[in-house]
């Protein structure tokens, strides 16, 4: 077989018309090379222009942009001089895509069998009678569990893994050489996120395929790609071996990049990459880094830095010879850790929430159902000052207890009581205006969770007026001496959140729950939405705050190490049930119940030399079983019926450390280790 | 002070609606809307001091005379200048309309935010009657009103405000769910504001938007409805000059004099494209139409 590179995109540019008539390139000199049985990893922050070179991989421009310069040959073919028809040929067939959310992108009305046959007929010489044999080979494949099921089904009765794993099986159907992936496992649950990494790997290798793939995650890139290339700004700016970019990269940004990445094994927080990429057309004449580059000189604000080979992979750096003075492990501030007290701030006294709703004629006949609720017995004590972080994967109950804790939805028995004892009205509308001050929430999404219409003076305003009666003046000044405190100046006052940067707008919305003053601020994964130098900026943020207020947290992630860097205490839930809880440097250190033992080995350090155990399937359950352990279906330590019909007890491993299983702590403990060894 | 810097969006909510209007002038099809209809508004303004003639004099000796020097548009069948008549013919349209439609968008808006809000089995159960409603032809249920009550515009007003308010309900209503899903509503929720609060601070200023969309189209469409009415010999009545009326009254000569009809179609039609392309220019400077090229 020949070497030449099967995908080449040379020096490629490409931009946008701007109302003054300009055009602003969103992508500036972009050359890249991918041979069969190569994969690249291609990162950067949100902007960077990483989607916009996959999507130019198979000759596709997102409306309204333009190809400036440059070109891209596949297999010999020029694919921005191909017509519509020779392009559809081999989109989906020999250079095929497969997008972040495929939930999205399959046809919902369309059963996967029937998808799969279309992409058969169009770029397959099969024969009617060979599909069926085809797409269930395909399916198994892609290791979906009985193919013939799974064919028949429609979109929406996958889960979003599986889904993820048809989008892979349709990719292969046109026996791809060039798989194009955009961020395929974001949005899915750690275990399921590894498992696909898995399922990527090994096709790659068995199919001799090329493969881009785009992520922010270099966790994710670390699995499964050789090369890596990091994008800033529309510009590569440093390529490299994977080991060689994420162990000792040359370039400062890169270095930055790393040094923000929240860590499962070192408690210290993540260093804050500060500022912004410059917006398209602002980049200067310069680095296009320069500003926000800890060894940048005069030089690199005039001279724009050329691709040149270093020992440290090719980048764009004048000054990378300097560049390992910007530590990568970290120089990250210790945690503020909470001091031990009997002082109670909120107790969670066997919550327990169900969404079911009895149907008119089951309350009609009084008919009644086992349905099991979907939060169940949860009984938590939080102590002054003190952060309490909950994991768990989707579906694990995690954000509806915020939500019940804050008011706003209905808990079915249980109560929910405050630091003096007194027990909080479960409703929002019956609760005093001071209960109602000391607790606030913060929302994953900003855009979401801040009025559009609404100025950040009148958003911080709200709180204000309506807790403490400030106006006018006196509630401008207090506006304005938080937004310091969130490291936003005065001149935010004005703009509209349309205006802000996604770290800024989620800096707002901590700037209003801190406007009340509160003694309890909720946050509902408010960092999975942000870049990752963003995320450390706001994890710093939080910690700063803590420190200053002593206030207290509930902090919901997915994301077991960001939950770490902020919490004296990690709750573990599986199905709306308590798994494991106690201070999170034991829970991290030696985890104890099966269930955090799966969530902690699935879990993507950005190192190629550490792969995740993957220790359970990823199975998604939708509703927890009526008796026994709530994992008893999915746990790798299972012992047999017990599980099955008997609650599991709790159990007490150190000082506040209580889990709750059928296995003896010292045998759970026990097995870990020889499985280490 | 730098911190008192003057933004747009806070000084008044006046100057938000001037930046919208530049934004739809930036569009060219926007501008040409806002262009002809800013003509039509200054041509019913302005049309009784400039018009050649008297709207009602009678020439019995030019009768359906062709277009000439002295009568642009020709004469009608009692030899009335056709081209006075159809500048004058839109001010009565324009009035009718002028009214009947806020009173329209707000009383429909007013009830639809709240069906909206009221949510569940009782939200559903009043929206079938409106969908009930709307399921009869508008012309049938206006005219058993007009002939109950008499046309003039002191029942075509009403009329036409309580009619095109229905639909109305519907779009006000699911621009309220929409906006109440939305996280800054529950924000505000857990923070404890008052209800009225939360409906004037956070639903309203996001559902005024479309409603304002919404209005402008319900106004061409009544425009096209007073028009349809005229016609039919249920809205201005002689010798009152109105397009419809004027399109009836030459409907009979059209064979062999067309010019008759040909001006006030002109007009009403420029007016009805004019508030449609406005009314787009509208949704897109807002941010509501975000409808893109297809990427196919």
């Amino acid at each position: 077989m020949n070497n030449s590179p099967l995908l080449q995109i040379d020096r490629i540019s490409i931009g946008f018309r701007a109302s003054t008539g300009q055009i602003l390139p969103v992508l500036r000199d972009v050359s890249l090379q991918l041979s069969r049985g190569q994969s690249l990893g291609i990162v950067g922050e949100s902007g960077s222009g990483k989607s916009t070179v996959v999507l130019a991989a198979m000759g596709f421009l997102k409306h309204g942009l333009q190809l400036i310069s440059g070109s891209v040959s596949f297999d010999g073919n020029n694919m921005f001089e191909l017509s519509g028809k020779e392009l559809e040929k081999l989109r989906g067939g020999k250079i095929a895509l497969i997008p972040q959310n495929s939930g999205q992108s399959l046809t919902p009305s369309l059963k996967i069998g029937t998808q799969l046959t279309e992409v058969l007929k169009l770029h397959t010489g099969l024969s009617n009678d060979q599909y069926m044999d085809r797409i269930i080979e395909l399916l198994g494949l892609v290791r979906l569990p009985d193919p013939e099921a799974i064919a028949k089904r429609y979109p929406h009765e996958l889960s979003g893994g599986q889904q993820q794993r048809a989008a892979i099986a349709m990719a292969l159907a046109g026996d791809a050489d060039v798989l194009l992936l955009d961020e395929p496992t974001t949005g899915l649950d750690v275990t399921t996120q590894a498992h696909i990494l898995e399922l990527l790997r090994d096709l790659s290798i068995e199919r001799n395929m090329a493969m881009a793939y785009v992520s922010h995650d270099l966790g994710a890139i670390a699995r499964v790609c050789d090369n890596v290339m990091v994008m800033y700004a529309g510009e590569a700016i440093l390529e490299g071996s994977t080991r060689q970019v994420l162990t000792s990269p040359f370039h400062p940004y890169a270095r930055g990049l790393l040094a923000s990445i929240p860590k499962l094994n070192d408690p210290r927080l993540p260093v804050a990459l500060d500022g912004r990429p410059p917006a398209p057309g602002l980049a200067g004449e310069g680095c296009a880094f320069v500003s926000r580059c800890a060894i940048a000189s005069d030089r690199c604000h005039r001279e724009h830095p050329e691709m040149q080979a270093t020992p440290g992979g090719t980048l764009r750096c004048h000054h990378y010879k300097d560049s390992e003075r910007i530590s990568i492990t970290g120089t990250g501030a210790q945690p503020a850790r909470a001091q031990a007290t009997d002082q109670m701030s909120l107790v969670l006294d066997s919550l327990s929430i169900s969404y079911h709703i009895p149907s008119f004629f089951d309350s009609l006949f009084g008919a009644k159902q086992e349905i099991p609720n979907t939060v169940d017995d949860i009984s938590v004590k939080v102590t002054k000052g003190e952060t309490l972080g909950l994991v768990g994967e989707s579906g694990s109950g995690k954000s509806t207890i915020l939500k019940t804790v804050a008011g706003l939805l209905p808990l079915r028995s249980g109560s929910v009581k405050t630091g003096d004892g007194k027990e909080l009205p479960p409703r929002v509308e019956h609760r005093e205006s001071r209960q109602l001050q000391s607790i606030q929430l913060i929302f994953q999404n900003p855009d979401e969770s801040l009025n559009p219409r609404h100025t950040v003076a009148q958003i911080l305003g709200q709180p204000l007026g309506l807790y403490f009666g400030l106006r006018g003046k006196e509630g401008e000044a207090r506006s304005i001496e938080i937004l310091r405190r969130v490291r936003l100046g005065g001149h935010y006052m004005d703009r509209l959140p349309s205006q802000l940067s996604g770290g800024e707008k989620q800096r707002v919305a901590i700037a209003r729950a801190f406007a009340a003053n509160p003694e309890l601020v909720l946050c509902d994964e408010i960092t999975s939405a942000l870049d990752v130098s963003v995320q450390a900026a706001v994890i710093d943020l939080l910690n700063e705050l803590k420190k200053e207020h002593g206030t207290n947290f509930i902090f919901v992630s997915h994301d077991l190490a960001v939950v770490r860097a902020l919490s004296d205490r990690v709750a573990v839930l599986y199905q709306g049930r308590l798994c494991e809880i106690g201070p999170s440097d034991q829970v991290y250190a030696l985890p104890s119940h099966p269930y955090t033992e799966v969530l902690l080995g699935a879990v993507l350090e950005p190192d190629p030399d550490v792969a995740p155990k993957l220790l359970a399937e990823d199975v998604v359950e939708l509703s927890p079983p009526a008796r026994g352990c709530p994992f008893q279906r999915r746990c790798p330590r299972r012992l047999g019926s017990v599980c099955d019909n008997q609650e599991p007890p709790w159990q007490q491993s150190e000082d506040r450390h209580f889990i709750r299983c059928h296995i003896p702590i010292e045998e759970l403990h026990g097995a870990q280790v020889e499985d280490a060894a | 002070m730098a911190d008192q810097a003057v933004n747009p969006a806070r000084t008044a909510s006046s100057m938000r609606w001037l930046i919208v209007l530049k934004d739809i002038w930036a569009r060219p099809s926007g501008a040409i809307g806002l262009s002809i209809v800013t003509f039509h508004i200054l041509l019913a303004v302005l049309s009784p001091l400039i018009t050649p003639y008297d709207y009602r004099e009678i020439d019995a000796f030019n009768i359906l005379s062709g277009p000439s020097a002295a009568h642009w548009f020709g004469t009608d069948d009692l030899g009335r200048d056709i081209f006075s008549r159809m500048m004058l013919g839109g001010r009565e349209a324009l009035i009718v309309t002028g009214i009947a439609t806020p009173i329209a968008v707000l009383w429909g808006g007013f009830v639809g935010i709240l069906f909206g809000l009221i949510g569940g089995r009782i939200d559903e159960f009043l929206m079938r009657i409106v969908d009930a409603f709307l399921s009869l032809p508008w012309i049938l249920k206006m005219l058993v009103l007009i002939v109950t009550f008499g046309s003039g515009n002191a029942v075509l007003i009403p009329t036409l405000a309580f009619f095109y308010g229905i639909p109305v309900i519907r779009i006000a209503r699911a621009a309220t769910h929409d906006v109440v899903a939305r996280d800054f509503v529950s924000a505000a929720k857990a923070r404890g504001h008052p209800r009225f609060s939360i409906i004037s601070r956070e639903l309203l200023p996001n559902v005024m938007d479309t409603l304002m969309v919404e209005g402008a189209m319900r106004w061409s469409w009544m425009l096209l409805a007073f028009s349809s009415l005229s016609f039919l010999g249920f809205g201005v009545s002689p010798p009152t000059p109105d397009w419809g009326l004027m399109i009836k009254e030459t409907r009979a000569y059209l064979t062999f004099a067309p010019w008759g009809a040909l001006g006030p179609v002109i007009l009403l039609s420029s007016l009805i494209i004019g508030i449609n392309l406005t009314a787009d220019g509208l949704a897109k400077a807002l941010g509501i139409d975000r409808a893109q090229k297809a990427p196919v």
